[in-house]
């Protein structure tokens, strides 16, 4: 479904990516994790195309991805975007957040985007905090309404960007219960985590980055048991606290 | 109490604050939109926007106000007619709220791009990632997240607004300050009319502080 092709990314004189390759199959739940700089969110945020590749080039359904043909918008298109800080618009309710850009972008009438907006609210459990503002949310329900969000443009495929990493730990569970509820429909996710548990047991691939490579990419259980490579072992045994 | 302070006068002087007042309300919207303009201009990539709108910012707020409007009322009508060999008659109201409006839109185009440079890029890429071009970005996300950050500080030049009218009465426009110096002159005495514009010009810039202080507090309610 993505095809991640021999993509370079720097920042200035950091190579934030080098030379990553890697596939995503429909229905997969792809963890990435790595130690903080490694390039995780780089990737992610380049296969969203918020940030312009050097070298390489990304696949969507046989499609490349590319800022400057006129197919981007409408690829873009099928994919949602969760971030770490939620970037919920402030001045609009949680319902017309939900609606903005389905009446905007794909000119859905008025009533039928609320009751779209409402359908995805109820799935992520916050149809009754429609009318309120975001800053009335907590950080967990914030997310909620930000996956709900972009579930609103139907995409087949999401990707999240650290999306508990920012929330109280009580709060960490409800976001994972919906992402969780997503993996029963069949979503694809890619998954920029630190919730080692949640890669583990809801993710079916995880792929280790480290200084802009990826160093090891594995089945999940295979990866948590059993890693291949000393980088990826050294990493889990400073993760887990025993 | 002095002569001067007839029912007749008062409404006299009040015309005078009404058209202050216009003028200063007409300026705020219409420099508001040029403000918007040229903080697009200045936050555009692209050098020639960039440019005008520098431009046109150092000018109207590198000289003075006075200068302005007497250049519009005074000097345009003679360019005019080098051009076109007609006449032109400047009214002053109109010469008056358009030397009001670009000079408010150059204060105001800083006070703008400050306030679409506070809103969190976060927006933008959420707008990004959803989909939504820069155009609806603009408007239906950053302009008001702006507008509510900048607010306090575009009813401080609204304020400014009321009181700068006064200068049109250099042109002969009817205006509060204008009447009150009319009333001194017929009745020998400057000293009641001047603390009467005063007034009159405190109550308007109070009422407006407190104006603002309720729109404030409506928008503060989102948070």
């Amino acid at each position: 479904m993505i095809k991640v092709e021999h993509v370079s990314k720097t920042f200035g004189t950091l190579e934030a990516l080098q030379d990553i390759s890697l596939t995503i199959h429909k229905g997969d739940i792809v963890s990435l994790i790595g130690p903080s700089g490694s390039g995780k969110s780089t990737l992610l945020r380049c296969i969203h195309g918020l940030e312009k590749i050097e070298k390489g080039r990304i696949l969507l359904n046989g499609e490349e991805l590319n800022p400057d043909k006129p197919s981007f918008h409408a690829l873009r298109k099928k994919m949602g975007f969760v971030f770490q800080h939620f970037n919920l618009f402030e001045n609009k309710t949680v319902l017309e957040n939900c609606m903005l850009a389905q009446i905007k972008v794909n000119h859905v009438p008025e009533e039928k985007a609320k009751s779209v907006a409402e359908e995805y609210l109820a799935r992520v459990g916050l149809l009754d905090k429609k009318e309120v503002y975001p800053k009335k949310l907590s950080g967990g329900q914030k997310q909620r309404v930000a996956i709900a969000r972009a579930l609103c443009m139907q995409p087949e495929v999401m990707l999240f960007d650290e999306p508990t990493s920012a929330l109280d730990p009580e709060m960490i569970k409800e976001v994972l219960e919906v992402m969780k509820d997503l993996k029963t429909q069949g979503m694809t996710m890619v998954v920029v985590t630190h919730e080692m548990g949640f890669a583990q047991k809801v993710g079916n691939r995880v792929v280790f980055l480290d200084e802009g490579s990826i160093v090891e990419e594995n089945e999940a259980d295979a990866f948590f048991t059993n890693p291949k490579t000393e980088r990826a072992k050294d990493f889990l045994s400073k993760v887990f606290y025993l | 109490m002095s002569d001067v302070l007839t029912i007749e006068n008062l409404l006299f002087m009040l015309k005078g604050a009404g058209w202050g007042l216009l003028l200063a309300l007409g300026a705020i919207l219409i420099g508001g939109m040029i403000g918007i303009l040229c903080a697009f201009g200045k936050t555009s990539k692209h050098a020639l926007p960039n440019l005008i709108a520098s431009i046109y910012v150092e000018l109207f707020r590198g000289t003075p106000m006075l200068l302005q409007i007497l250049f519009f009322y005074l000097g345009v009508p003679v360019i005019y007619q080098r051009i076109t060999g007609m006449r032109m008659n400047a009214n002053p109201y109109l010469v008056g709220l358009l030397a009001l409006s670009f000079n408010s839109g150059a204060y105001q185009s800083e006070l703008i791009r400050a306030g679409i440079n506070g809103v969190d890029h976060g927006q933008w890429e959420a707008c990004e990632t959803l989909g939504i071009n820069k155009v609806t970005a603009m408007k239906e996300i950053i302009l008001p997240q702006a507008f509510k950050n900048i607010l306090p500080p575009i009813v401080s030049e609204f304020i400014m607004l009321i009181k700068d009218s006064s200068l049109i009465s250099n042109i002969g426009a009817l205006e509060l300050l204008y009447a009150a110096q009319v009333l001194g002159k017929q009745y020998y005495d400057y000293l009641s009319p001047l603390l009467v514009a005063g007034l009159m010009y405190l109550i308007i810039t109070i009422f407006t502080s407190w104006l603002a202080k309720q729109m404030e507090r409506r928008l503060a309610l989102r948070d």
